[in-house]
């Protein structure tokens, strides 16, 4: 459904008068979704997570150059295709209820997010309806503004607008945070619905525990590069399926496990791999140059070492 | 001692209560956990212990006299948004230096660069606004830390990073801490006992302190059920 090759985002910044420089957020990033399939993003904050989902629906700021490719159904992602594309087969669930306008009773802006996806007023409103029902939300609820629902409801009614329009491939962006733990199970359930009704679901998030259960395959971000790719069911106390140690420690950091917090920095390295001045095992050739990715049958890996 | 004696809160003169009732007491140096759903009033809780707010009931003690009402407050919160409680229009080494000079050792334990005191906060992470946010809070006069869902919109290498720093900062200056979240893992972790509130229709009356029951900690209210729910 959504493959990313070799993805690098760099902004141009004005430094202290005329000078310049770039920044490189993002470099090396590969993926993809197949459908059905939910796929998590993990990272931590400032690892390019976000980028990559606004690199997908094309709302990066102008000062912003995209390289590498996004494929979309087999065909390149351009300027023309994403706006064509946004709101009808790809939809963002964002974060929060502030995405929600303040001033629209949500019925209307369910129904606004169906018309713009391309249906009549009449079909629209029908898709509306089915979406709130879809999400247990009762038809009073259409009459009420944001602020008067709690947080659980408008994630509902913020799923509700992504879904309405039948899309093929959908983003969350941190669909847990903010939410307890009845709130965030019920927020992934519904994305694992989707991904078994055939859609392809892409969950970006720091929560690692909370999204493992309902999740395919796990993508680790560091530095701005996935460092791996890997089935979820290699998240487990046997580290031997993980073969990043960036993945290990995210694994080891969780405080049902050893609480660890050896690699704690954001940061990456220049050049070479993003993970080398952190990591045990780095030598000469992980300071000279970043490991390509080694494919498995699962996913994929970039390190010297594995 | 931070103690808590037979709080409660209401917005306005005559709107719901969120809580009544509520008695809690910590110990210096020691870690006590508050768990539960969102909504029940945790962090208006949290804003009590620390002075934000006046209780509508009940008192707030520090070592058996009220909280001062001016200077520095030796209870001191961590929320859970670094980058709203920053000032956007401060560098952050002047956001740090507010209260006092923290020593290079803790900025050192908490992983804060040098470089970043001369970014504004929208120039940082929020792993690292929170790191500066919570080196601001741990200053010689703190003597309790009320951190509500700190690192819960970090990752967990992020969040076992600061813990670590923070709990050893504890243990060496006798400072005591309630942590607010809703990770029950972490608080087993972090705190010799966790006060738990109750489940969704509960509410924060339905809450009991599931190790210290017999001290008459915890919320007022229908304990057993809140233990079962709780379980």
């Amino acid at each position: 459904m959504l493959r990313v090759n070799d993805l690098t985002i760099s902004f141009t910044r004005y430094g202290r008068g005329v000078s310049r420089d770039a920044l490189k957020p993002v470099c090396g990033l590969n993926l993809d979704v197949k459908p059905g399939e939910l796929l998590a993003v993990i990272g931590s904050s400032g690892s390019g997570k976000s980028l990559l989902a606004h690199a997908i629906l094309g709302i990066l700021p102008g000062n912003c150059r995209v390289e590498g490719g996004l494929l979309f159904r087999g065909e390149p992602l351009t300027p023309r295709r994403q706006k064509a594309l946004r709101g009808r087969s790809i939809a963002l669930i964002p974060q929060s209820v502030g995405f929600l306008n303040p001033l629209v009773r949500l019925g209307g802006q369910v129904r606004r997010a169906a018309a713009l996806s391309g249906m009549a007023g009449g079909q629209a409103r029908h898709a509306a309806d089915a979406a709130f029902s879809r999400y247990g939300l009762a038809p009073a609820v259409s009459r009420y503004f944001p602020h008067q629902v709690s947080g659980g409801m408008a994630r509902r009614v913020l799923s509700a607008t992504a879904t309405v329009g039948d899309a093929d491939l959908i983003i969350a962006d941190e669909p847990t945070t903010g939410l307890h733990r009845e709130a965030s199970r019920e927020s992934l359930g519904f994305l694992r619905a989707l991904a078994d009704a055939g859609k392809s679901v892409l969950v970006i998030t720091h929560d690692l525990k909370a999204v493992l259960p309902w999740a395919d395959r796990v993508a680790v971000f560091h530095g701005g590069t996935t460092v791996e790719l890997t089935a979820a069911a290699n998240f487990s106390n046997d580290l031997s399926g993980l073969r990043h140690p960036y993945s290990r420690a995210m694994w080891m950091a969780l405080p049902e496990n050893e609480f660890a917090a050896e690699h704690a920095s954001t940061q990456g390295g220049e050049q070479g791999c993003p993970f080398s001045y952190l990591c045990g095992c780095s030598d000469a050739a992980c300071a000279a140059a970043p490991p390509a990715p080694v494919l498995f049958e699962d996913g994929f890996v970039r390190c010297h070492h594995a | 001692m931070l103690e808590a004696i037979d709080l409660g809160y209401r917005f306005g003169s005559s709107g719901p209560w969120l809580f009544q009732g509520m008695n809690i007491r910590i110990g210096p140096g020691e870690v006590v956990g508050l768990f539960g759903p969102s909504g029940l009033g945790k962090t208006t809780f949290g804003h009590l212990l620390g002075g934000y707010l006046a209780p509508a009931q009940g008192r707030v003690l520090l070592g058996g006299a009220a909280l001062p009402v001016r200077g520095y407050c030796p209870v001191q919160c961590v929320h859970q948004h670094p980058e709203l409680s920053v000032n956007p229009r401060w560098r952050l080494g002047r956001t740090l230096r507010e209260a006092y000079d923290p020593p290079e050792a803790l900025l050192d334990s908490l992983g804060i660069a040098a470089a970043w005191l001369s970014r504004y906060p929208h120039e940082l992470s929020g792993g690292e606004l929170q790191r500066i946010a919570v080196a601001r809070a741990l200053g010689p006069g703190t003597r309790y830390l009320v951190a509500d869902e700190m690192t819960a919109m970090l990752d967990a290498i992020t969040q076992a990073h600061i813990w670590r720093a923070v709990m050893d900062h504890c243990r060496e200056n006798g400072v005591g801490a309630l942590v607010i979240s809703h990770d029950e893992a972490l608080l087993a972790r972090l705190c010799s006992r966790v006060i738990a509130c109750g489940g969704v229709t509960g509410g924060m009356s339905a809450a009991v302190d599931l190790a210290g029951m017999e001290s008459g900690e915890g919320f007022a209210g229908d304990r057993a059920q809140a233990a079962g729910s709780a379980a």
